[in-house]
């Protein structure tokens, strides 16, 4: 009777995986957090080079070990990783993730808020957690990126997220920084174009607005603590920066408007200033690494800003200005297509920055820049445990990101893309085979 | 009278040698490539003799006739020009947007031979495209296919001599955008669906007219008006011209091939067809054809249940795919959105290269000069460093029809024929995605405002 009950329990154990199978369809993928350990890989750290054969130990959200000689947790869930390598997740310098959501729905998109000065809007605030393009983008490799506010003269502070939380607080990276646009003297978009007279002025009148707004914000640090200040947020959300507390972002393209840009942070003194756009910093790109200033640019995968320019200056951008001895990160600038960031890493490799440095670019690079490189942007003990497993060089699209963690949580490799791909593969029904798919009436 | 008369015969023969010259041909032996035919796989160290224009020979060892200049590409990959299915650079307009049925008017009338971007393209390898009419109307205007020989100032020079007729059709919500911007039909996708309907219905009654009349023996009888418009929509249902029609959801894609099949038009190619891969069964059963995005999504809301494996859905149902640029952007790097392909799925090298070759030329009805490396077709080719699958590879050369329009080796910076002499040097244009995805409602301003161009495609 015994034995009978054993031989029960043992087929209903054997029937488990069958209803796991069937449950398939319908089943939830969660996160799960915890501890891991990723075996015979090959580790790209980024800052510490290449480990063959290495171990990587995630506990508790962060990198708790890494190398040859690991001695693995023996409650870790150990994962071999042979024949693949791992990666830092890749950080994009630049995009509106989270904020925008369908491009041509003004209901949409959540980066613009009304008026020229409006530095207090908070791009956190606004972060989307549950936005469909976020699983779409880390499910190739971006686990970080920095959103932002876009438009106007100084349009809002911008945040590092993680692609991965609840909420804006679980995503938040750990960084925020002011967006300013640096008036302009290019010739505006494709289908607005102004005479130079009309840029000349309108530069000039966005100057002095912002400039007035600097000047406020000077004055405002020096009286804060006075007694009668009346609350002035837009000014009051600048005054970090001109104490040296927060980054200020300056998106600036043309080469004039660079070398001006660099003028103006050089007379105002702010100290942690970084240059954001830069479409044609390799014009300059001497000038731009005496000043010190970092440099986030981007899209890679962009056209020429002068008729007259070669067909690769864009691409070839990030390579120059990294030769000439600026620090590089870049960007995407992109919302829904955030997932290409190693494309973008990967043109910028192939027109002279090489592979290294490109992979730099979008790790380590971003992370500094972006003011959290002491917690991401490489794989290193004590790191955010921000990583992803591939099958070969990210950059190459022939290459699967296979394993995927953001804060150390196990992400699932799954995203609403990948969701109707297996829908509809083979759809089902197919055609009904029986009678015509579409009915043909002879006219 | 007679010496006269052949004076002018010889004048005409003259007229035409000197239009024959105007289009060069070009012989060269390309040695030791890695030459990726498409049809025949990748074949290594080989050869390609190029004899007037034509590939007349692939094969190992082959010696140079006299006179015929040896390309090395020892160490480089040889394929067969790009061809993008869906552009917009060249195009000096892009929407005649007065009417939602402009069948009457064509892009041949506004080739722009001095565009800068036909070098950008060239650049990447392209040899070929498709210069679409925009997607304002639901009846749009006739295309152009184009072979990019940049350097001349004769518009007529880039045409793809013999290539079939096509014309631009457009579903979804660009035509009711501008519908509702007019207090006109349409403004949903029944009135889409009723407007192609009854200009067949129109044309057919026109048909019919000049049927009779043709028929009729009476001497005295007088013909019919003559109405292009008509005639362009008699001659889609004769199977002489091919529609490529600008559409996104599936339930539309699928309304377009039942309206087809009522009035027994063969063919159709859907252009960006974002939810084709959702009745991917009922195309590959009417025999309609997609060609695609490799990624693009979200933009606008007929695009936001849109997935990046739609091309490999396609082409693992059986749909003949292809991947095109839409863009003056990423029509320089048509290869790299090809390559994509293996990551939305595993498609072979072959089938991503088709994508971007010998699908969209069947697509265009060119695919017996262009899309492969075979005996016999026309020398459009590109020389790449690397595979050009790989996202390491750069375009080194590239021909048509045997002449050299592209090496990297000599690629001077500023590549413009003409300048425009009010312009200032530094002219600087900052590039925006948008801006370049957007020509498809490029000219429709008047109608919309300047706000339109917040929306694309």
């Amino acid at each position: 009777m015994k034995k009978l009950r054993i031989n029960i329990i043992a087929c209903l154990l054997a029937l488990v995986p069958m209803l796991i199978t069937a449950q398939e369809d319908d089943q939830v993928m969660k996160a799960r957090g915890g501890k891991f350990a990723l075996t015979n890989a090959k580790i790209y750290t980024v800052t510490n080079g290449v480990i063959e054969n290495g171990t990587l130990v995630i506990s508790n959200g962060i990198i708790e070990a890494v190398g040859t000689n690991v001695s693995i947790p023996a409650d870790a869930e150990v994962i071999d990783v042979e024949g693949k390598e791992i990666y830092p997740g890749m950080i994009d310098g630049g995009t509106t993730l989270g904020l925008a959501e369908i491009g041509s729905i003004a209901e949409a998109n959540d980066y613009r808020e009304f008026g020229a000065l409006t530095p207090q809007m908070q791009a956190l605030t606004a972060v989307n957690p549950n936005s469909v393009a976020i699983p779409v983008t880390r499910v190739s490799g971006v686990t970080t990126v920095w959103t932002m506010p876009r438009g106007g003269v100084l349009p809002g502070t911008a945040a590092s997220i993680n692609l991965f939380g609840y909420t804006p607080d679980q995503m938040d990276a750990g960084s925020k920084g002011v967006v300013m646009n640096f008036p302009s003297t290019a010739g505006g978009r494709r289908f607005r174009r102004l005479s130079p007279e009309e840029v000349k002025k309108r530069q000039e009148r966005a100057l002095k607005q912002v400039n007035d707004a600097w000047d406020k914000a000077e004055l405002y640090a020096k009286i804060e603590n006075a007694d009668d200040v009346r609350a002035y947020p837009e000014i009051e959300a600048l005054v970090p920066v001109v104490k040296g507390e927060m980054m200020l972002f300056l998106e600036v393209n043309a080469a004039k408007d660079i070398l001006s840009a660099i003028e103006w942070v050089k007379d105002r003194g702010y100290k942690q200033v970084v240059l954001t756009g830069v479409s044609e910093g390799w014009r300059v790109a001497d000038e731009i690494a005496e000043s010190g200033l970092s440099v986030i640019t981007g899209p890679v995968q962009a056209v020429p800003t002068r008729q007259s320019d070669s067909f690769d200056a864009a691409y070839a951008n990030p390579g120059l200005l990294q030769k000439a001895g600026v620090k590089v990160a870049i960007r995407t600038m992109d919302a829904e297509n955030v997932r290409n960031l190693p494309y973008h890493a990967g043109f910028a490799a192939a027109y002279g920055m090489g592979r290294e440095e490109a992979l730099k670019a979008i790790t380590i690079n971003a992370a500094e820049i972006l003011g959290i490189g002491d917690q991401l942007g490489s794989i290193e003990v004590g790191k955010k445990a921000n990583v992803f497993v591939a099958t070969g060089d990210p950059f190459e699209t022939s290459t699967k990101i296979t394993d995927l963690f953001i804060d150390g949580y196990k992400v699932p490799m799954t995203s609403r893309q990948i969701r109707l791909y297996d829908e509809f593969l083979n759809r089902n029904p197919q055609v009904d085979k029986t009678k015509n798919a579409i009915d043909i009436k002879k006219r | 009278m007679k010496k006269m008369k052949n004076i002018f015969t010889l004048l005409l023969c003259l007229l035409s040698t000197l239009a024959l010259a105007q289009k060069p041909k070009g012989d060269v032996l390309f040695k030791n490539g890695t030459v990726l035919t498409i049809t025949n796989g990748e074949l290594e160290n080989t050869d390609v003799l190029i004899r007037d224009g034509k590939i007349s020979k692939i094969g190992k060892d082959l010696r140079a006739p006299k006179g015929v200049e040896v390309v090395d590409i020892s160490g480089k990959f040889l394929m067969p020009g790009i061809i993008d299915a869906h552009s917009h650079i060249a195009g000096s307009a892009i929407n005649e947007g007065t009417s939602q049925v402009t069948s009457e008017v064509s892009m041949e009338d506004v080739v722009n031979p001095l565009d800068v971007q036909i070098y950008r393209a060239l650049a990447g390898g392209v040899t070929s495209i498709h210069l679409m009419h925009g997607s304002a109307n639901v009846i749009g205007g006739q295309n152009e296919t184009m072979k990019l020989r940049y350097g001349t100032t004769n518009p007529d020079d880039l045409r793809f001599e013999g290539a079939p007729r096509t014309i631009k059709f457009a579903l979804g919500e660009n035509p009711t955008r501008g519908g509702r911007a007019r207090g006109i039909q349409p403004q949903s996708r029944m009135g889409v669906e009723n407007m192609i309907r009854s200009s067949f219905t129109q044309a057919v009654a026109y048909e019919k007219k000049w049927e009779a009349y043709n028929k009729d023996t009476n001497p005295r009888k007088v013909a019919p008006e003559y109405d292009l418009r008509m005639q362009t929509l008699v001659d889609i249902m004769n199977g002489d011209i091919i529609v490529h029609c600008h559409s996104y959801r599936a339930d539309e894609i699928y309304m377009l091939m039942k309206v087809f099949s009522d009035f027994d038009i063969p063919t159709i190619v859907f252009q960006h067809a974002n939810e084709a891969y959702k009745v991917a069964p009922e195309l590959a059963a009417f025999g309609a054809s997609a060609s695609v995005f490799a990624d693009w999504w979200a933009y606008k809301l007929e695009v936001y249940y849109s997935t990046a494996y739609n091309a490999t859905i396609l082409q693992e149902n059986g749909v003949l795919t292809s991947i095109n640029s839409d863009s003056g952007e990423l029509i320089r790097h048509l290869f790299h959105e090809a390559a994509k392909t293996q990551k939305y799925g595993n498609l072979s090298n072959d089938a991503a290269l088709a994508m971007i070759t010998l699908n969209p030329a069947k697509q265009l009805g060119i695919a017996d000069r262009v899309g492969s490396i075979e005996e016999g077709k026309d020398a459009d080719i590109a020389v790449f460093d690397a595979h050009p699958l790989s996202i390491y590879a750069i375009p080194q050369m590239t021909y048509i029809d045997g002449v050299k329009y592209f090496d990297i080796n000599n690629d001077k910076s500023d590549q413009r024929i003409f300048i425009n002499p009010e312009s200032s040097i530094d002219e600087v244009q900052l590039f925006e995605k948008m801006d370049y995805r957007h020509r498809c409602m490029e000219g429709t301003a008047q109608f919309f405002g300047a706000n339109l161009f917040k929306h694309k495609h």
